[in-house]
């Protein structure tokens, strides 16, 4: 086991692995850390929590080496080292495993975990000793992946997998995950759970960043909470609740999580009529969204939810079925004539398929609605000015500065800027898929409530989401896919927890019970 | 929904947390690199100002006169107006090699049309043609996905062979045609017309990028087409139009030139037009990767390459290395926007 990480000596080893002092970030002129001591084990689970911008990431790229501190010092086992990059902290056994994985889809896993450090004969890969390589290394830590498979053909929760290997053979003895578990469906949450258990049984320390509580209480050894880049304070985290992780993080309590339903009334008009839809993805899709009503779409990743979306909003080529908005328009054609019908969707990946990133907010704003700013063509500053100003402030996105880039803005006010981009089309149907992802917990519940408001002013909206408390907490009626089908659909009472998972699952046995992350 | 990160250093703000209340600065957290973030603003227009100061005041050089300066703009007419054109096709994200070709296509029609029949009707055939090769272009890049870059490389083979075709090979010499001549050499206020018509092309599709909607649908489709797509921007038709409108400026210039000098070839344009438009473009700011840039930029771009020119010839400098500092101000350009992307992203 060359290449395997840990000798058993380091078992016994414990006491601190890396200790921070005082330490101190900026980026220009805005503080991302302040002060910030802490002291992490050797062979724990170390969680680092907070809001977005709290500086939780920014310590663990500091921890990793990707970012150097302005101010204060990092020991490793006693000793002060000064990471000057990635590549320095691996030579001294820490790795960074970054939410945007960093695996080459055309090669094969094993040439992934080992890319740099391949066994080589006169200067040509041995694939033999290659694949021998890396079967040991699987096996020494339970995973069972093809070494000979293309990388990129694997799901989220395999490559990382592939990086965590990559990780081990370089001798890491710490691993700093930045929010491992955000794209992954729940089946591949707990897979990566295990994983991280098992790093840290065989003595590996791990440091996860992380945004869901009920992870970290599952997870961590030990939580650390930071708040606006400072230390709030590092807890074991057996003491904790969600609620007081909740508490140290905004540094107030928070009251329920969503707001009131407010359901729409029986006989209020669809809006919204989808029948037999075939798509890539869809297999015979068929329902009616009423205004005012929010209709969740429940599932696993891979279900169809998202394609459903896309087909209904023409960004995906339909092969047969109707889509109906109102009583009249037929949506046909390309996404301009689905948004011309009164259909708005916030599309899954707002950086991919929602922003012009490197464009001010207020082009970003008004991209869908030119029309209503310019005369014959030629674009009137102070009309769209104050249209992105009114927008915004419905949104709740507050302040000037609409000229700088949308990159400028956190990931919640970047959602926020689609909502409004959306609702200057005053659209009847709005598809919100995912609409909560990579956003932190305040703005979440920002989103909550425009999403309510909006439908109690007669919309009807169709919110698709992974995160099943959402759709449990939201939605009117909830529609469950599997396989490119709706395999049931749940009203009143039955929503819950327990029905959706069996559903999405597809086992008529009660899903998994809590345990799964509660 | 409190921005914790950039919020006062206060530690506790209990009022703030509630609602949306954080500052401006605390919404838009992005680091705004003082240096960096200016230099890319401003960006080409420094560097143009020392090197005109420079000219001007360098001991004997006739630089800084009327005679020069005007003779400056008459001789980068053709140039800049295909250059503001191409700045639209990288803006909605394409490349347009073509346009040296185009030039030298266009302009040996209508300088054969302006000596066997009116010159008026030779120079719009000759840009319509101009418009319809672009737009054949933009078909290509846009209907069957073929990578700009390669289309019209392609095209520029094809075009510049059927301009060989309609000379033999020949010079076309328009001596006779003295009302084709004054399409570019009549004077107005001191100023040709040549300079006149780069003047008005330049500001329209100044204006059309900067304040209409179609201008604001280029910068769409080259910032984030898949985006633009789904926001509901006809991001194809988009692009086609950046391309035609690329064709008839190349069209345009070439008429232009001929006009100056009588005379048309197939050989003009070019490579070598084509890479002196995408350096005036790129030296001037606007991104290869589309979505960023400006025609003003593209304007001072053009017009710095120019200066060198014409300082190497004024101060009587080795014309050899007039290449090589085109060639490292370019790169430094080129790495200027990389570096800056890399800091502020």
């Amino acid at each position: 086991m060359a290449g395997l990480t840990v000798p058993e000596t380091d078992n016994t080893l414990q006491g601190a692995h890396v200790e921070l002092r005082d330490i101190s970030k900026h980026f220009g002129g805005t503080r991302a850390l302040e002060g910030v001591s802490l002291t992490i084990d050797r062979g724990s689970i170390h969680a680092l929590v907070g809001e977005n911008g709290a500086g939780k990431s920014t310590l663990g790229k500091i921890i990793a080496g990707a970012h150097s501190p302005d101010h204060g010092h990092l020991l490793l086992d006693g000793e002060p080292v000064r990471f000057h990059s990635p590549r320095d902290a691996i030579t001294h056994g820490v790795i960074l495993i970054a939410q945007e994985l960093a695996i080459v889809p055309a090669l094969t896993v094993e040439q992934n975990v080992f890319l740099g450090v391949e066994p080589r004969q006169a200067g040509f890969q041995n694939r033999r000793e290659l694949r021998r390589k890396y079967n040991e290394l699987a096996a020494s830590v339970g995973f069972e992946l093809d070494g000979g498979a293309k990388a990129g053909s694997l799901r989220t929760a395999d490559q990382q997998k592939v990086e965590i290997l990559r990780a081990l053979c370089r001798n890491a003895q710490l691993i700093v995950m930045d929010e491992p578990t955000a794209a992954l469906s729940r089946p591949d949450v707990e897979a990566l759970h295990k994983v991280i258990r098992q790093l840290a049984k065989n003595g590996t320390t791990v440091v996860l960043v992380s945004h869901f509580l009920g992870e970290v209480l599952e997870l961590a050894d030990t939580v650390t909470i930071l708040r606006d880049g400072r230390l709030v304070q590092t807890v074991p985290a057996a003491g904790e609740t969600e609620d007081s992780l909740m508490a140290a993080m905004l540094g107030r309590s928070v009251d329920a999580t969503f707001p009131a339903k407010r359901f729409a009334a029986a006989d209020a008009p669809v809006v919204l009529s989808v029948r037999d839809l075939v798509a890539p993805g869809v297999n015979g899709v068929s329902f009616d969204l009423r205004a005012g009503e929010i209709l969740g779409l429940a599932g696993l990743i891979g279900a169809g939810r998202t394609e459903v979306a896309r087909a209904i909003y023409r960004a995906n080529r339909v092969q047969s079925g109707s889509v109906i908005v109102g009583t009249g328009g037929t949506v046909a054609g390309t996404p301009r004539a689905a948004m011309r019908a009164g259909v708005a969707m916030i599309p899954e990946s707002r950086k991919e398929q929602g922003l012009l990133l490197t464009r001010p907010v207020k082009e970003n704003v008004t991209l869908s609605s030119l029309a209503a700013v310019c005369t014959a063509g030629v674009l009137r500053p102070g009309p769209e000015r104050r249209t992105v100003r009114d927008i915004l402030a419905r949104v709740d996105v507050r302040g000037g500065g609409y000229g700088l880039p949308a990159a400028a803005l956190s990931g919640g006010n970047q959602q926020k800027l689609l909502f409004g981009r959306s609702l200057l089309r005053d659209p009847r149907v709005l598809i919100a898929d995912e609409p909560t992802r990579g956003v932190d917990v305040g703005a979440k519940r920002a989103i909550y409530e425009l999403l309510t408001s909006l439908t109690a002013s007669g919309l009807g909206l169709l919110l698709i989401s992974s995160d099943v408390e959402e759709i449990l907490g939201l939605a009117h009626r909830v529609l469950v896919m599997r396989g490119g089908r709706v395999t049931a659909e749940l009203t009143g009472d039955d929503v819950t927890e327990a029905a959706v998972l069996g559903a999405a699952f597809g086992t008529e046995v009660p899903p998994p019970s809590k345990e799964v992350r509660e | 929904m409190s921005q914790p990160q950039a919020a006062t250093p206060a530690p506790e703000k209990p009022g703030n947390a509630g609602k949306n209340g954080a500052s401006v600065a605390a919404i838009f957290r992005m680091p705004q690199a003082g240096f960096v973030g200016k230099a890319r603003e401003g960006g080409i227009i420094y560097p143009f100002i020392l090197l005109f100061v420079v000219l001007a005041i360098w001991k004997g050089s006739t630089f800084y006169g009327k005679t020069n300066l005007l003779e400056i703009l008459d001789q980068q007419s053709a140039t800049l107006i295909i250059a503001a054109a191409g700045t639209m096709v990288l803006i909605a994200g394409g490349i347009d090699l073509s346009v040296g070709a185009t030039y030298a296509l266009c302009q040996v029609i209508a300088t054969k049309m302006a000596v066997h029949g009116d010159p008026a009707l030779a120079i719009i055939v000759g840009v319509i043609i101009g418009v319809g090769v672009g737009a054949i272009n933009g078909v290509v890049v846009t209907f069957f996905r073929i990578n700009s870059l390669i289309a019209t490389l392609a095209s520029s083979f094809v075009i510049t062979g059927a301009a060989a075709l309609i000379t033999g090979g020949n010079l076309i010499i328009a001596y006779s045609a003295l009302g084709f001549a004054n399409f570019a050499r009549t004077q107005f206020l001191d100023v040709t017309t040549a300079a006149w018509t780069m003047i008005g092309v330049v500001i329209i599709l100044g204006v059309v990028l900067a304040r209409t909607m179609a201008g604001r649908y280029m910068y769409a489709a080259g910032s984030n087409a898949e985006a633009s797509r789904l926001a509901g921007v006809r991001v194809q038709w988009i692009k086609l139009v950046t391309f035609a409108i690329s064709g008839g400026a190349a069209a345009l210039g070439g008429i232009l030139d001929a006009s100056r000098v009588l005379s048309a070839s197939s050989s003009n344009g070019g490579t070598a037009l084509t890479f002196t438009v995408l350096a005036g473009i790129v030296v001037g700011g606007t991104s290869i990767l589309g979505g960023e840039g400006a025609i003003w930029r593209t304007v001072i771009g053009v017009l710095f390459i120019a200066l060198i020119g014409n300082g190497f010839t004024l101060l009587a400098w080795n014309p050899l290395y007039e290449q090589i500092t085109l060639g490292l101000i370019l790169l430094l350009a080129v790495g200027g926007d990389a570096w800056s992307r890399l800091r502020t992203t």
